[in-house]
């Protein structure tokens, strides 16, 4: 499960290919690509700049993504997210999952960008036109990891619930 | 002299917003005994007073990590062992 946080951009489709070609019975391959956006709370944002917290960073999502492999029928995930300074229309962070169907890479690549965006340490800085701000976190991103929780089984990279 | 010859050395380490206001990112601590815990190490740096108090207050949002997993306040910190703390995070 490859996992790589890095500052160039990457290619798509060239990763898209990787991942698919590796092995032939790969039925389904559903990828989420976020990107950075110019407008963000009322703000205009010019520049982004993203911050992680090395070693913590590549052993969250390793978990995030073992976690996606236990629960799901996937063959291969593939996390790849930037760092340090971005702009609106940069690519910012791929998802990509492989399966025999559709219906287990749809689940398990919503899955991994659930937990990313709540338990992988990166932040992001905003420059706009009043200043620079860090970026608030949203609470529509823990809501959206109530769903995968109904059944049980433990977050990823909790030691334990509280 | 004696009794500082078993003290745990942790390495303490800050990022984000967090890491703005403290005016710093990384730093080695070394514990006096009554501090066991994720959640003493932020009281311990909380009673520095000034801008620890503030950003380190109870009622602030911030995340916690031992040897980079997340942590609670009740995870006990074992000898050379790294935390962290940080906001809540915004990747994606």
């Amino acid at each position: 499960m490859p996992i790589r946080v890095q500052t160039e951009d990457f290619d798509f489709a060239a990763e898209l290919a990787q991942l698919r070609l590796a092995n032939p019975k790969i039925g389904a391959v559903v990828s989420f690509l976020g990107t950075v956006r110019d407008l963000n709370d009322g703000s205009s944002v010019a520049q982004m700049e993203l911050e992680h917290y090395p070693g913590m960073t590549e052993k969250a999502l390793a978990a995030i993504v073992a976690q996606a492999k236990q629960r799901w029928e996937i063959f291969d995930a593939l996390v790849i997210h930037r760092i340090g300074p971005l702009l609106p229309l940069d690519q910012i962070v791929l998802v990509a999952v492989t399966s025999a169907h559709r219906g287990d890479a749809f689940a398990a690549c919503e899955y991994i960008i659930d937990y990313l965006k709540t338990e992988a340490p990166f932040w992001k800085k905003e420059h706009t036109d009043q200043g620079a701000r860090w970026v608030d976190a949203r609470s529509s991103d823990d809501e959206a990891l109530a769903k995968w929780e109904q059944d049980g089984l433990p977050l990823p990279m909790r030691e334990s619930k509280k | 002299m004696i009794e500082h010859e078993n003290a745990m050395k942790i390495e303490l380490r800050f990022f984000a917003s967090l890491r703005e206001a403290l005016k710093l990112s990384q730093e080695v601590l070394e514990l006096p005994e009554t501090v066991t815990t994720v959640g003493d190490v932020r009281s311990y740096l909380r009673a520095r007073g000034g801008v620890w108090a503030d950003a380190l207050a109870d009622g602030r949002a911030l995340r916690m990590a031992f040897n980079q997993e997340l942590a609670n306040a009740d995870t006990v910190l074992t000898d050379g062992g790294e935390v962290a703390f940080f906001p809540p995070v915004t990747g994606g």
